[in-house]
C-alpha cells in the first residue's frame, strides 16, 4: 500500500512535465492554429541551454531557469518570424510537416556534436540555508522517499501552468489574444499588432517547453534524444485532453502521469503504451477530446 | 575469316581463363558496419564502429598487396525488421562478406539467422546476449567482445562473495535483458544468493523512479541493472536522486560502457562494479590504438569495448584471408580458418576463438573512480580483477551449442 502511494506521488512528478509541455503545445496551437512537432526539439534545446550557461559561462541552475526559456524562445520567434508565419491559414498538415522537419534537423545537430548518452548536470546544492543543501537530498515521507528537487518540479510547474492559464483567460493580454485569433481583421481594425502578437504567443509556448527542459536535465541526462523520446507522449496527452484547451491539457497532464505511474505499479511492461491505449478509448467517445470544444 | 575466328576463340579462352585465375585470387572484400547511428546505443558503436573498421583496414597492410577493401555501413535503429531488410540487401546487392558490431540482441539474433543462410559471416561485437554462441550458435558466426554469460559470472559472482546475498533486478523489456537477467539470476543463486524481484521495463524509458521506489521497497542488498546505455545512465542518476545508495543498497552495472561512465560524470558514477573486457588505458598497447582512435574521433571519445572489437575481430580477418590467398567468400570455411588460428593484436592480447564461435579473452572487473582519484579526461576505472578468458565464459560443457561435439 505504500508502494502504492509513491507511486502516485512519482506519477504526478512526471505529470508535471506532461503538464508543462502539452501546455506549451496548446498554446501554439489555440492561438497560431499550428501543430508544433518541433515542441520536443526545443524542450531538449531548453536543457542544453542550461548545460551550456553552467559550463560555458557559469550560469547556475536558478539563472537558468529564467535565461534558457527567453534564450530559447527568442529561437522560436526566429522561427516564426522566418518560416512559420508564411503557413497561417493553410491547411494544419504543412504546420505539423515543417515542424517535424525542423525537429529532425536541430535533434540531427546536437546529436552530432554531442553523441547519444547525454551530458550530465547536477542538481543544484545551493543556497544552503542551515541543513538544506539547495535542491539536493530528500524527506523520509514515511511511505517513500522525496528528493527534494522532485517535490520543487511539482510546486514549480504547478505555479507555472496556473500563472500560463491566468494570462491567458483572465487578463486583457489575453483577452486580445484570443480576439485576435477568433478575427485577425477585426482585432487589426482597433490598432493592435496582430502579427507581433502571434510570434510573442510563440515564443511564449516555446519558452515553456525551455522551461520544461531546464527543469528536466537535472533528473534526466541532457541528451539529444529526450525531447524526441517524450513528445509522443506529450501529443497524446493533448489529444486526449482537447486540442488547444488550456485547463484541459494541465489536467490531463497530470492525471495522465498518475494513471502511468499506477501502470509501472501494476504492470510495468504496459506503462510506454498505457497512454495511447487511454487515447483510442477517449476518441471512440468523444472525437474532440475530453475538454475540447467541436470545431 | 579463319584466322578472326580462331582469334575470337583464342580471345575467349584467354579471358575465360583470366577470369577463373581471378575467382581464385580473388582480393575484393565488403564489409557492413550494422549499427545504431542515431539512438541510445549510437554512442557505443555507431560511428565509433566506423572508424574502427577503417582503422583496421589500414593498419592490415592489406591494400600494399592488391586488396581493395569496402566499407559500408548502415543504421539498424535498434529494429530487427529493418536490421534484416537491410543485411538482405547488402548480401544479395553490395555483394557484402562480412558483418561487424550488429549490436543489440534482438537485431543480432535476427540478422545471424540470414548470416548463416546466405553463408557470409557476422563478427558481433556488440550485442550481449549469449544465445549467440549457446542454442543459437552458427557456423557463420563469432561472437567477439562479451556476453551475459560472462558479465553474470564476472560481477554477479563477484558482489555475491562480497556480502550481496539478495538481488532485485531491474530489466530493459527485450531480449538483451531477459538473457542477462537469466543469466545473471542463476549465477547469484549458484553462489549462494537469492533474487527476491524483478521489474521490467520498456527500452528507452526515461523516468525510472518507479522501478526504483518498487526495487527499494524490496529491501535487496543489490540492485542489478539488466540495460544498457541511456537505461542504464538515466537508472543510476535517478538512482542517486532517490538515495538508493545512500540507503545502503547497492547498485549493480551487469553491463556498463566507458562512454556511460562518461556521460554521467564521476560524481554520479563512482563506486560502480562492472565488467569489460577491454580499456583504453590497460597497457602500452590499448593505449597507443585509444589515443589514435579518439584523435579522429569528431568527440575525441575514448574507443569502447564494443568499437574495440571491431577492430580486433576484422584484423583477425584479415589474417585469415590474407592467408588463405583471396577471398573464397564462402562464410563457413573462413570462419572455420578463423577458428584454427590463435588471435593477437594489441587490444585483446592473445586468445582463441572456440567451435560454438566464443572469442575468449580475460575480463576485468573495474570500479569507478572517485572524482579525486582521477587524473583527466577519460581517466576513470580502477581494475579489481581479472579472470582468464578459458574461466570467464561459458564452459562447452555447459553449451547447448549444436557446432560443439560431445
Amino acid at each position: 500500500m505504500q508502494a502504492l502511494y509513491a507511486q502516485l506521488l512519482v506519477g504526478l512528478i512526471n505529470g508535471s512535465f506532461y503538464a508543462l509541455l502539452s501546455l506549451g503545445l496548446a498554446v501554439i496551437f489555440g492561438m497560431l492554429n499550428i501543430i508544433n512537432f518541433a515542441h520536443g526539439a526545443l524542450y531538449m534545446m531548453g536543457a542544453f541551454c542550461a548545460y551550456f550557461l553552467l559550463n560555458l559561462t557559469g550560469i547556475g541552475y536558478w539563472w537558468a531557469l529564467l535565461v534558457a526559456p527567453i534564450v530559447v524562445g527568442i529561437f522560436g520567434m526566429i522561427l516564426e518570424r522566418t518560416m512559420l508565419q508564411w503557413l497561417a491559414g493553410l491547411d494544419h498538415l504543412y504546420g505539423l510537416l515543417l515542424t517535424f522537419g525542423i525537429a529532425l534537423i536541430v535533434q540531427g545537430v546536437f546529436q552530432n556534436y554531442f553523441g547519444s548518452s547525454g551530458l550530465p548536470y547536477a542538481i543544484p546544492d545551493y543556497p544552503q540555508i542551515g541543513e538544506w543543501r539547495g535542491l539536493q537530498g530528500g524527506m523520509n515521507l514515511g511511505f517513500m522517499f522525496l528528493p527534494v528537487y522532485r517535490g520543487w518540479v511539482v510546486i514549480f510547474s504547478l505555479v507555472v501552468c496556473i500563472a500560463t492559464w491566468y494570462l491567458i483567460e483572465k487578463t486583457r493580454l489575453g483577452a486580445y489574444l484570443r480576439a485576435a485569433t477568433e478575427n485577425p481583421t477585426l482585432v487589426r481594425a482597433f490598432g493592435i499588432n496582430v502579427p507581433r502578437m502571434i510570434t510573442l504567443t510563440y515564443g511564449l509556448g516555446v519558452g515553456l517547453a525551455a522551461l520544461a527542459g531546464v527543469l528536466s536535465a537535472p533528473i534526466n541526462q541532457v541528451r539529444p534524444l529526450m525531447g524526441a523520446d517524450l513528445i509522443i507522449v506529450v501529443f497524446a496527452v493533448v489529444v486526449i485532453g482537447g486540442m488547444g484547451s488550456i485547463m484541459g491539457s494541465i489536467i490531463t497532464g497530470f492525471a495522465l502521469g498518475v494513471i502511468e505511474g499506477l501502470t509501472k505499479y501494476f504492470y510495468p511492461e504496459a506503462s510506454n503504451t498505457v497512454v495511447f491505449v487511454l487515447m483510442v478509448l477517449v476518441l471512440l467517445v468523444k472525437p474532440t477530446g475530453l475538454t475540447g470544444r467541436a470545431a | 575469316m579463319k584466322h578472326r575466328i580462331s582469334a575470337l576463340f583464342l580471345g575467349t579462352a584467354l579471358a575465360l581463363a583470366a577470369g577463373g585465375g581471378a575467382m581464385a585470387q580473388d582480393k575484393t572484400v565488403k564489409i557492413g558496419v550494422l549499427t545504431d547511428n542515431s539512438g541510445l546505443y549510437s554512442d557505443l558503436g555507431g560511428a565509433g564502429s566506423t572508424l574502427a573498421a577503417q582503422m583496421a583496414v589500414e593498419d592490415s597492410g592489406l591494400a600494399a598487396k592488391g586488396w581493395k577493401i569496402d566499407i559500408v555501413s548502415a543504421d539498424h535503429q535498434n529494429k530487427p525488421d529493418i536490421a534484416t531488410t537491410v543485411a538482405r540487401q547488402w548480401i544479395d546487392v553490395e555483394k557484402v562478406d562480412i558483418f561487424v558490431d550488429v549490436l543489440n540482441s534482438g537485431v543480432a539474433l535476427a540478422v545471424n539467422n540470414l548470416v548463416k543462410e546466405k553463408n557470409a559471416i557476422m563478427i558481433n561485437t556488440g550485442a550481449a546476449t549469449s544465445d549467440l554462441t549457446n542454442a543459437q550458435c552458427s557456423p557463420n558466426t563469432i561472437h567477439w567482445v562479451y556476453d551475459t554469460y560472462m558479465l553474470a559470472n564476472s560481477t554477479g559472482q563477484a558482489l555475491v562473495k562480497a556480502g550481496g546475498d539478495t538481488w532485485y533486478f531491474l530489466t530493459a523489456d527485450y531480449a538483451f535483458g531477459h538473457a542477462l537477467e537469466r543469466d545473471t539470476a542463476a549465477v547469484v543463486v549458484k553462489s549462494g544468493g537469492k533474487v527476491i524481484g524483478t521489474v521490467r521495463h520498456p527500452l528507452n524509458s526515461s523516468d525510472f523512479s518507479s522501478f526504483l521506489l518498487q526495487a527499494q521497497a524490496s529491501k535487496a542488498k543489490i540492485i542489478g541493472m539488466a540495460n544498457a546505455g541511456g537505461d542504464t545512465t538515466n537508472t543510476i542518476k535517478q538512482a542517486a536522486e532517490f538515495g538508493i545508495v545512500a540507503g545502503g543498497q547497492k547498485l549493480a552495472g551487469l553491463l556498463l560502457f566507458i562512454n556511460d561512465v562518461h556521460s554521467l560524470g564521476l560524481k554520479v558514477a563512482q563506486g560502480l562494479n562492472f565488467t569489460e573486457t577491454f580499456y583504453w588505458d590497460l597497457n602500452d598497447g590499448t593505449r597507443a590504438f585509444s589515443k589514435r582512435f579518439s584523435e579522429r574521433m569528431k568527440n575525441k571519445a575514448m574507443p569502447s569495448m564494443v568499437q574495440a572489437g571491431v577492430y580486433s575481430g576484422l584484423i583477425h580477418y584479415f589474417k585469415t584471408i590474407d592467408a588463405m590467398g583471396g577471398n573464397p567468400h564462402d562464410g563457413v570455411k573462413v570462419v572455420a580458418k578463423m577458428k584454427e588460428a590463435p588471435t593477437d593484436d594489441p587490444l585483446f592480447g592473445k586468445g582463441t576463438i572456440r567451435a560454438d564461435g566464443r572469442k575468449l579473452h580475460p575480463a576485468y572487473l573495474f570500479e569507478v573512480k572517485k572524482p579525486s582519484e582521477s587524473k583527466g579526461p577519460w581517466d576513470y576505472y580502477k581494475l579489481v580483477g581479472t579472470t582468464p578468458g578459458d574461466q570467464a565464459f561459458r564452459p562447452l560443457s555447459e553449451s547447448a551449442c549444436p557446432l560443439v561435439k560431445k
